[in-house]
């Protein structure tokens, strides 16, 4: 293939972040484009139409479809309430009469003389979408939401579950390699617990009953994971998860150090308000979750989003694969030709200096760009 | 036309375009070469023609031809620049996509959802009567995925209209859209009880563009899913390619109309099947899907298990197969909890390669259980018609369960083709050979190849065309012969003899619970003499004797006297032991005979 991308998940202390805050249908913008925002504050709100509920009128009347509309006590556009009489028959000599009452509140939206239902529709809810980070609105998209743009940190995780969360950063164990145990946790109604290399199971679920409204640590054991969400997640679509505290992983899964640079970033800013998202998708349009911390004043000193970068020698890399998982080092060559590795398997690979001193051959896919 | 001397054909996948190209030489088409780029159809390119410029020019470089003027694939070849014919197939931007409807899960709807599958389309859902959701739970769902089109079928001619009365009224009350393009209505093909079909106009008014085909479950006993499947492809043309970033182009430029990826690849499989004059069972086994192919008895099904892969999807794998699932087929000590966090770390980075021979293994693992889970989802969907006979009325049909026999017969199976980098690249081809034979446990006679580089799209659309140069390029450049499994089945006790054989001079004894490997070379056959013993068949029928030619490949000829189904020893040692000897066995080991 002409092209290869070398795959690598941004940390950068100061950069442009721009979010698209977007209602899931047609509704209001609630802001103007050059208006500062708080990350609570609402930029888009829709009513979302309630759900259209079909009774099978004609069959529990036991008329013909046709004559459904002569029996019908309410017209499509009037309001009903649960149990509101809202059809009968003739019945006979003014007796028998069969009754329909409505199942739900809502408004009868329309009937069929074809299939005899009524549609009943319950009624709308209010949706509204959050800017989510503190910054300004860039632009708006009409009838849908707005582009809030903001500097400040952005790191990127591999993967994570949970929604957004809003909360402020508390870091709880001591350094990157540390693991976090139940004992940690302390008080942290409300915040987003840093950890190290990893959590225990009991540490997530302590850490969630305390009210942390978020947890980023280095990686977890997929086990610790599956007793979090409460079942094995299979396709690597994620954010919907019924959980109470957004989980994000920077490193990946097992017990890994979380990087170095990603470790001093989240404890240099300690105690400042986090916007964390766990949605992940590792497919076509790629999706992976997220830490911000924007910070005042414009954006023009902040770094730019640094172009896909190609990998030659002398760069920082990651192992990301066995038998070097996670170890990191530096490209010392970069052989042309396809080299036969241990499985038998002709592949493209790098020659790596890691930084225990060793030297390791490794397939070009399996190294992972770090930013210095 | 005179005979085509050129031949251009690209597979426009969701990540890699791949242009090949095919000669006529010395009175025979053959491949001459191969070239790819990355898809183009998502931003920021926003048109497929990209890539298909950057694959096609890298096929030039690498044949030092000339296929593109001004900006396109030029045909007819002039001044020795283009093509004769230029074709393509296409699964860019998320195939195509449909939503199918019936009255009764298991019978119509089962006959859409086949008729879908057999176009090429991926069947986001299928919703039926009684499928278990509320309507405003269907209504939420419809609305949500965003179909390329809906197939709606239900009622046997004379049969229910209501229901389908019903179904129209659910379509109207979620409005779908469309995925691509906003301004164009949402085709609905009616395959439905033409008894209905007016109610349905009337309901579904000027909400979605009605087009009525024949019913395609006329009857109970009869299934007719040619039209709906002609249908299908032409709107597939019409609407979800005319509207699909660059196609209108692309369109412009083919020699015959685009295929679908995957309709592509099963017009080659029933050609591939009439050839041979056997059943085949073709498999394509992806990062996030494994697709199945088959003709049995002249019949052709497919079925797309949307989960089931080795990257985006291979934790599907681990939660539908359990850790023990998997675990089954490690010729090593590995703790579970080890082998989750390494399939999760796979996932979440699916790019990544196995560097060693343990990792190389456990992929290997995980992709026998892919297989054999969709093998199982084949089975079922690959079935005659359910419902049959008993039917009276519908609350009789909801509670039936009888009729339906898969068609799948894995004695009768005479060729398997493995495609997809697990098989195709395997290091090892025997890796591949005993991978297929694991994870679908052939019977009897079998022949097995893998697709050396996945060009069965390129040869299916050609074959619409060019059906015997198709043919030709299949069995010489396509398929790579892994060699013949030979799998006696029967009752009998570990160590016994079950079969005694003869093959081009040398002879031998199959014991039960043994695998055994002869080598003959790809592109040999030799006369195969096979007595099983009393009770056991290996194709003739129980003791029977089977004479034949059986042909040769990177594999050989595998015997597999280890039985149907075949059951791995309980105790962990015992497997481990048994795992490695039979990996040995076949040269499958990575890293050498360790």
């Amino acid at each position: 293939m002409a092209v290869a991308y070398t795959p690598g998940l941004r940390v950068s202390e100061n950069a442009v972040i721009r979010k698209q805050r977007r209602l899931p249908m047609k509704g209001e913008v609630l802001v103007q484009p050059g208006r500062s925002v708080q990350a609570e504050e609402a930029v888009a709100r829709a009513e979302m139409p309630g759900h259209l509920q079909t009774v099978r009128a004609a069959q529990m009347l036991q008329i013909e479809p046709q004559e459904l509309q002569s029996c019908l006590l309410k017209r499509p556009g009037d309001e009903v309430e649960a149990g509101e009489l809202i059809a009968q028959t003739k019945g006979l000599w003014g007796l028998f009469k069969s009754e329909l009452r409505s199942p739900i509140s809502g408004r009868l939206e329309e009937f069929s003389a074809t299939s005899g239902h009524i549609r009943i529709r319950e009624p709308s809810r209010s949706v509204e979408v959050r800017a989510h980070i503190a910054g300004e609105v860039e632009h708006i998209i009409e009838e849908e939401g707005a582009v809030i743009r903001a500097r400040g940190a952005l790191i990127q995780g591999i993967f994570g579950v949970g929604g957004e969360r809003r909360g402020h950063l508390r870091v709880a164990v001591d350094g990157p390699e540390a693991v976090l145990h139940s004992e940690d946790i302390g008080e942290c109604e409300g915040c987003v617990l840093v950890a190290g290399a990893g959590a225990e199971s009991a540490a997530i679920a302590a850490a969630a009953e305390a009210g942390a409204v978020g947890l980023v640590v280095g990686a977890v054991r997929d086990e610790a994971l599956r007793e979090y969400v409460g079942h094995d997640i299979g396709v690597a679509i994620t954010g919907q998860e019924d959980v109470l505290m957004a989980l994000i992983l920077t490193e990946g899964f097992g017990e890994l150090p979380m990087a170095r640079r990603t470790w001093e970033l989240l404890t240099s800013l300690e105690g400042r308000l986090a916007s964390i998202d766990g949605a992940t998708q590792i497919r076509a349009g790629v999706i992976r979750p997220e830490i911000i911390v924007t910070r005042e004043g414009g954006a023009e000193d902040a770094e730019q989003e640094l172009p896909a970068q190609v990998l030659s020698v002398g760069s920082r890399v990651r192992v990301i694969r066995e038998p070097h998982f996670g170890a990191l080092g530096r490209v010392i060559e970069l052989p042309a030709e396809p080299t036969e590795i241990e499985t038998e398997s002709k592949v493209r690979i790098a020659m790596v200096e890691l930084d225990n001193g060793d030297e390791a051959r490794v397939p070009r896919a399996n190294l992972e760009l770090i930013q210095e | 036309m005179a005979e085509p001397s050129r031949i251009v054909a690209t597979d426009c996948g969701s990540t890699t375009t791949k242009a090949i190209l095919i000669e006529r030489r010395d009175n025979a088409y053959r491949l001459s070469g191969r070239g790819e780029a990355p898809t183009t159809v998502e931003a920021p390119f926003d048109d497929v023609t990209v890539g298909v410029l950057n694959a096609t020019g890298e096929l030039e470089e690498l044949t030092d031809r000339r296929f593109l003027a001004e900006e396109r694939v030029r045909t007819p070849l002039a001044s020795d620049v283009g093509a004769d014919l230029y074709l393509s197939t296409s699964s860019a931007g998320g195939g195509l996509q449909m939503l199918v409807t019936g009255v009764v899960k298991t019978m119509t709807a089962e006959s859409a959802q086949r008729a879908a599958l057999g176009a090429g389309a991926i069947v986001i859902d299928v919703i039926a009567v009684d499928d278990g959701r509320a309507d405003h739970q269907r209504i939420a769902r419809i609305r949500s995925i965003r179909p390329d089109m809906i197939l709606m079928s239900g009622g046997t001619e004379g049969g229910t209209v209501q229901h389908l009365l019903d179904t129209a009224e659910l379509l109207v009350a979620a409005d779908p859209r469309p995925r691509l393009g906003r301004d164009f209505q949402l085709p609905v093909i009616y395959a439905g009880n033409s008894e209905a079909l007016e109610g349905v106009r009337e309901v579904l008014g000027d909400h979605v563009e009605l087009l009525p085909v024949d019913n395609l479950r006329p009857q109970l006993d009869r299934e007719e899913l040619g039209p709906s499947r002609e249908a299908i492809h032409r709107l597939f043309l019409e609407h979800v390619m005319a509207q699909a970033p660059g196609y209108d182009k692309l369109l412009t430029w083919t020699s015959a109309p685009v295929m679908s990826t995957p309709r592509a690849v099963g017009e080659m499989v029933q050609l591939a099947a009439r050839d041979e004059g056997t059943d085949v069972l073709a498999v394509d086994i992806g990062g996030a899907t494994t697709d199945i192919f088959s003709v049995f008895g002249g019949q052709f099904n497919r079925t797309v298990s949307a989960n089931l892969g080795l990257s985006y999807s291979v934790c599907n794998v681990l939660a539908e197969a359990g850790t023990d699932g998997i675990r089954r087929w490690i010729p090593m000590k590995i703790e579970a909890d080890e082998l989750r966090n390494r399939l999760r770390n796979k996932m979440i980075r699916p790019t990544t390669v196995p560097q060693t021979a343990e990792d190389l293994l456990v992929e290997q693992a995980v992709a026998r259980e892919a297989l054999r889970l969709a093998l199982i989802h084949h089975v079922a969907l690959a079935s005659g018609l359910k419902g049959v006979q008993q039917a009276r009325t519908m609350a009789d049909v909801f509670t039936q369960t009888g009729g339906g026999e898969t068609l799948v017969d894995m004695m009768s199976l005479g060729l398997i083709i493995g495609s997809g980098g697990i098989l195709s690249h395997a290091p090892r081809r025997e890796q591949a050979a005993l991978m297929l034979i694991d994870a679908f446990e052939p019977q009897g006679i079998t022949r097995l190849a893998v697709d050396s580089i996945f060009m069965m799209p390129q040869l299916g659309v050609l074959a619409s065309v060019l059906p015997d140069a198709a043919m030709e390029v299949f069995r010489r450049d396509c398929l790579v012969p892994l060699g013949t499994a030979i799998a006696p089945v029967g009752r009998a006790r570990e160590g016994a003899v079950i079969l005694e054989w003869e093959i081009g001079g040398q002879q031998g004894e199959l014991q039960a619970g043994e695998l055994r490997q002869v080598r003959l070379p790809p592109g040999e056959t030799r006369q195969a003499e096979l007595q099983p013993r009393r009770g056991i068949d290996v194709g003739a029928g129980r003791g029977r004797r089977w004479s034949g030619p059986v042909a040769g490949g990177a594999a050989g000829v595998i015997f597999d006297g280890r039985g149907r189904p075949l059951a791995l020893p309980e105790a962990e040692d015992d497997r481990l032991a048994a795992l490695v000897r039979w990996i040995r066995t076949v040269q499958a080991m990575p890293g050498g005979q360790r």
